[in-house]
Formats: structure tokens, C-alpha cells, sequence
């Protein structure tokens, strides 16, 4: 990098790079030239060195993105596809009831297992955070996290036979007496398509609130009680006010994917838990209809996008 | 605090059910999926060693694995190491592009690549999963390398560079052992997370399916269900292995950069 630079102030340039600039633009004129061209250099290697990562992010995700953003404006004719621009599948998406209701479902199914899961997930990190020893905390993440290395289709098939009409939970209670017939709430609805992506996604939102609450000052907590606030005031005023950028990303991890998720929705959603992902791949792979398909996944990430930039702006003032 | 521990440990055990089973109802000796549990055996392992489609379903998925992997790791290191190392116009929105494949729902990745390979007319093959899980497995790569990168002190690079050596003498002698267990670390998550992938892979593959692919087709019969759980187990437990692997280079990689570790991967 600054090699014409570096002699003699080793340490503190390199490790400061910001801290270089100030002190050398202040010593002389010349040393402005320099950095521009050292700024210059900085930016051609940085833009080279991500280039080959940048260049097939464009080819594979921007472009296909475009793409299917295109498509939804075309119609299928037959086998072949009708380019010229038209609003029919999104009209077709807002009066035909059943994408309204695969739509307004999806998203009813995210917002539920996105509060589900970060509720049930804020007490896991602030157990690990606040009442684990700091030598134990990588083993209790670790633990966290091992299940969810294990194949995502066997876990979603796995809730199918714990949930089932003579499956775990119900042969368990039944084996315990607490109840007298087989629990049938449980499988094949919306019920089973929350509890099974509940599971699915704990370790994303368990994470970042876990991550969040470590950065957290203890002083802050301790000034706070020495101040008279009791342990629930100084939760509320203290502790969960600073874990929002944690809760915030968290909520956005799950709900995000959840909205595209396919494999849940078939093994334990039955025909009342289908989601979208299972429309889209009818439209596409069934229907031979991708301009349909192609606007339902504009629609579900439109609406999702939209959504997501609510909460954000409702909680901007805990994101600095 | 004593009601936080039992939430921890009942919630644990909610983590663990599923996977729990997986070995239980593997060595149980009945063709149905439920409890009481009829005996011990070892049939279902014994059976998948006869399964062709699954031998070859696991030699296509070990392939698309490996390349994926590789693929991602290089991309990943350009990308970790062009954004920890040096400041560039637009870096912000590049690496939030890049990373996006990570909160995208796999499903739009799927179809989206999907039109876009039947509109240029390539054929659907091991390939066109390798491009998808590349794709997806590259901020992964990249979210473990930028922890290697970043505890680097970046004084030792200066001094070989005054030394004499080149910047890519110096990149290639000192850099990369510092951060060779970042990229072990990088290759295996990218790897597993190959192994496990659906969704673009159901949408992306030719004729030959891969190992999830495989399974999904197998969970529609009963009759096969036994040998798939034991099937899962055997995955699990490779899982595992890999993972300790991982997360042995990955903490080996903290302490020889010096940084604090911060737990986990993610």
C-alpha cells in the first residue's frame, strides 16, 4: 500500500489508515498529492479485487432478478411467450381469490413466525448473554446452532411425524392420559406450518439479538439500578432499547425467507397451508406459466420489501 | 434466575426433537414411522447399500459440493479481502449485492435463474445447480473469511512488501497461512451447505438429482421412509464431523490472527 509512506511510523499509520490521512494532509502540501493518488490506487485494487465477485453477482442474481421483473409483464402464449408489455398477470393476481388468498396467507404465516420466533429466541440470548459464564458462551452457541447443520428437509418431515395423528406428541399425551383422543389441530394447517419454520429459523434470530445484547455496556445497567430504576424498568428503559438493532435484524432474517418457503408448506401445511413458493412452483414447473409465476414472485417480494422498510422506519430511532 | 435456565434447557430440547428422532426411528425395527418403538435393527442401513439412484444422487451432490465450495471460497476471498482491506467507490452497495443471496428467499433465486437459463437455451444440468449454490454460498464464505481478514494485522503485509517482496509475494507468504483456516472453514460451511440445499437444486437439476432432491422424491412412499431416516442419520453424523472440523480451523484461524472470539459461526 503506502510504502513511500511507511518507514518510521509503522505501528500507528497502518493500523490507522485514517488517522494517517489526517496527520499527513495537515504536514504538507505535497502529502495532499500523495494520498489522492494513494486513494486512487486504493480504489483501482479494491474495485479489481471484488470485481470477479461483483461481475457474477450482476451475471447470476442482478440480471435473473431483471429478468423475472421483465416476465412478469409478458404473457404465456401457449409454448411460446408473448412479449408485448401488459398488466394482465398482476390484474389476474389481484381478482383471481386464490393468489389473494395464497398472498395475504404467506404473508399472515411470516409475520406470525417471525414474532413467534423472536419472542420465544430473546430469552435464549439473553440467558446466554447475561447468565452464562464467558467460557461457556461458545458452547452454548454452538449448541444452538448443531441442529440446524442437520438436512432442512428431514427436520420439516420430522415435525410431520411428531405432530401426526399417531405421532409423538400425540402418542406421548395419549401414553400420559392427559388427553383422550389424538390432537388433530396440530398437523396439516397453518398451526403446523408456524410451530415447524419456528424451529427452522431460531438460530437466525437468536444470533444477531445474542450478538446485539454483548455489545451491550454493563455499566449502563448497573448506573441504572444505582439510579433507583428496579430490574424490570431498567429491562424496559436499558437493556431491550439497546438490543432493538438485534431484534430488528433478526426479524428481517426470518421474515424475509420465510415468505418463500416451500418445503414447509407441503410436508406439514396440508391443502388450508399453502404458501406462495407453492404457487410459484405450480405456475412454473406445473402450469408451464411463468409470466404468471413470474409476477406472484414480484407481488410476494414487493410486498415483502414494503413491509420490511415499514418496520424499519418504525424503528429508525433504536439504528442510531 | 433460576425459571431462564429451565426456559433455556426446555427450549433446547424443542431444538433437539426433531433431530433426536432421527437416529431413534432408524434402528427401529417397523415399516411405520411411530411411536412405541417395535425393536432394534439394522435393516434400513443395510438397505441403502443396494440403492442405486441414491449412490448416484450422492456422487452428483458430493461433485456440485465440492465445486460450489471451491467456486464460493475464491469469490468469497476477493470479496472479504477487497472489503476489509481497501476502501473503493460504491463498496456499500456492492457488498450489500452480494451479500443479498442471504436474506433472499431461496425460491426467488430458483425461478429467477431458472427463466433466465431457459431463455438463453442452456440444458439443466449439474452445472446450473453449481451456478445457484455458488451464488448462495458466497456470503457465507464471505461472512467467515471477513473475520479472518479483518484480525490481520495489516503491519506484517508492510513489512514484507519494504522487505522486498512483491504484493503478491507478500499476500501469497504471509496472508494466506494467516487465514488458511478461515478458507478450510469458509470451503466446509459452503460445502454442507451445498449438501443440504433444496429448493434451487429441485428447480435447477437435470436428470440427475442430487441427494435432497433424492430424498424429496423418496418421502411420498411410506415403504421407504426407514431407510431414509437412516439415511438422515448418516448424514447428520457426517455433518457433524464436518462441522467440528470447521469450527476447529475457524478458532485455530482466531487464535493465530490474535482476534477475540466471538462464538460461533454466522
Amino acid at each position: 500500500m503506502s510504502s513511500a509512506l511507511s518507514t518510521g511510523r509503522l505501528g500507528l499509520q497502518i493500523r490507522l489508515p485514517h488517522a494517517t490521512f489526517a496527520v499527513s494532509c495537515d504536514a504538507d502540501q505535497g502529502g495532499a498529492k500523495q494520498i489522492s493518488t494513494r486513494f486512487d490506487t486504493d480504489a483501482k485494487r479494491g474495485l479489481t479485487l471484488i470485481s470477479p465477485t461483483a461481475i457474477y453477482v450482476l451475471l447470476l442474481l442482478a440480471v435473473p432478478l431483471a429478468t423475472i421483473f421483465a416476465f412478469s409483464f409478458w404473457s404465456q402464449d401457449f409454448l411460446s411467450i408473448d412479449r408485448t408489455l401488459t398488466l394482465k398477470n398482476y390484474r389476474e393476481a389481484f381478482t383471481d381469490p386464490i393468489y389473494r388468498v395464497f398472498l395475504l396467507r404467506s404473508l399472515w404465516i411470516s409475520g406470525v413466525v417471525t414474532v413467534v420466533t423472536v419472542v420465544l429466541a430473546f430469552p435464549i440470548a439473553y440467558f446466554v448473554s447475561f447468565h452464562v459464564p464467558p467460557e461457556r458462551k461458545a458452547l452454548w452457541i454452538f449448541l444452538i446452532t448443531i441442529p440446524f447443520w442437520t438436512s432442512y428437509l428431514l427436520r420439516a418431515f420430522l415435525w410431520k411425524v411428531i405432530l401426526g395423528f399417531n405421532g409423538v406428541l400425540n402418542s406421548g399425551l395419549l401414553g400420559l392420559g392427559l388427553i383422550d383422543e389424538p390432537l388433530t389441530f396440530i398437523l396439516y394447517n397453518t398451526n403446523a406450518v408456524v410451530i415447524t419454520l419456528a424451529h427452522a429459523f431460531a438460530p437466525f434470530t437468536i444470533l444477531p439479538i445474542y450478538v446485539a445484547l454483548e455489545k451491550i455496556d454493563r455499566s449502563l445497567l448497573e448506573a441504572s439500578q444505582d439510579l433507583g430504576e428496579g430490574t424490570a424498568r431498567t429491562f424496559f428503559r436499558v437493556t431491550l432499547p439497546l438490543a432493538m438493532p438485534g431484534v430488528v435484524a433478526a426479524t428481517l432474517i426470518v421474515f424475509i425467507p420465510t415468505i418463500g418457503d416451500y418445503v414447509t408448506p407441503r410436508l406439514v401445511g396440508g391443502p388450508d397451508g399453502l404458501m406462495i413458493a407453492n404457487m410459484i412452483q405450480t405456475q412454473f414447473l406445473k402450469l408451464n406459466n411463468a409470466p404468471m409465476g413470474a409476477a406472484l414472485s414480484v407481488l410476494a417480494m414487493g410486498a415483502v420489501t414494503l413491509i420490511s422498510l415499514i418496520f424499519l422506519f418504525a424503528n429508525r430511532r433504536f439504528l442510531k | 434466575m433460576n425459571w431462564l435456565r429451565v426456559y433455556a434447557i426446555v427450549y433446547l430440547v424443542f431444538l433437539y426433537l426433531p433431530v433426536l428422532l432421527l437416529p431413534v426411528f432408524s434402528f427401529n425395527d417397523a415399516t411405520v414411522i411411530a411411536f412405541p418403538l417395535q425393536g432394534f435393527t439394522t435393516q434400513w442401513f443395510k438397505e441403502l447399500a443396494g440403492i442405486d439412484a441414491l449412490h448416484g444422487a450422492l456422487k452428483n451432490s458430493l461433485f456440485i459440493g465440492i465445486v460450489s465450495a471451491t467456486l464460493s471460497t475464491i469469490l468469497g476471498i476477493c470479496a472479504a479481502r477487497a472489503s476489509t482491506r481497501y476502501r473503493f467507490p460504491f463498496k456499500a452497495p456492492i457488498m450489500g449485492a452480494i451479500m443479498l443471496p442471504l436474506v433472499l428467499p431461496e425460491i426467488i433465486v430458483a425461478v429467477s435463474l431458472l427463466v433466465v437459463l431457459m431463455q438463453l437455451g442452456f440444458s439443466l444440468t449439474s452445472w446450473t445447480v453449481i451456478m445457484g449454490h455458488t451464488l448462495i454460498c458466497t456470503p457465507f464464505a464471505i461472512a467467515i473469511l471477513s473475520s479472518s481478514f479483518q484480525g490481520l494485522d495489516q503491519s506484517l503485509e508492510e513489512a514484507a512488501v519494504d522487505l522486498g517482496e512483491t504484493r503478491w509475494g507478500a499476500f501469497s507468504k504471509i496472508i494466506l497461512p494467516l487465514v488458511t483456516p478461515g478458507i478450510v472453514a469458509s470451503f466446509l460451511i459452503a460445502f454442507t451447505i451445498s449438501m443440504d440445499e433444496f429448493i434451487i437444486a429441485f428447480f435447477l437439476t437435470g436428470a440427475d438429482p442430487t441427494l435432497p432432491v433424492y430424498i424429496w422424491s423418496q418421502l411420498r412412499f411410506p415403504k421407504r421412509l426407514p431407510s431414509v431416516m437412516a439415511l438422515g442419520t448418516l448424514l447428520i453424523v457426517a455433518s457433524l464431523v464436518l462441522l467440528s472440523i470447521a469450527e476447529y480451523f475457524r478458532r485455530r484461524g482466531i487464535r493465530r490472527t490474535g482476534a477475540k472470539d466471538s462464538g460461533g459461526f454466522l
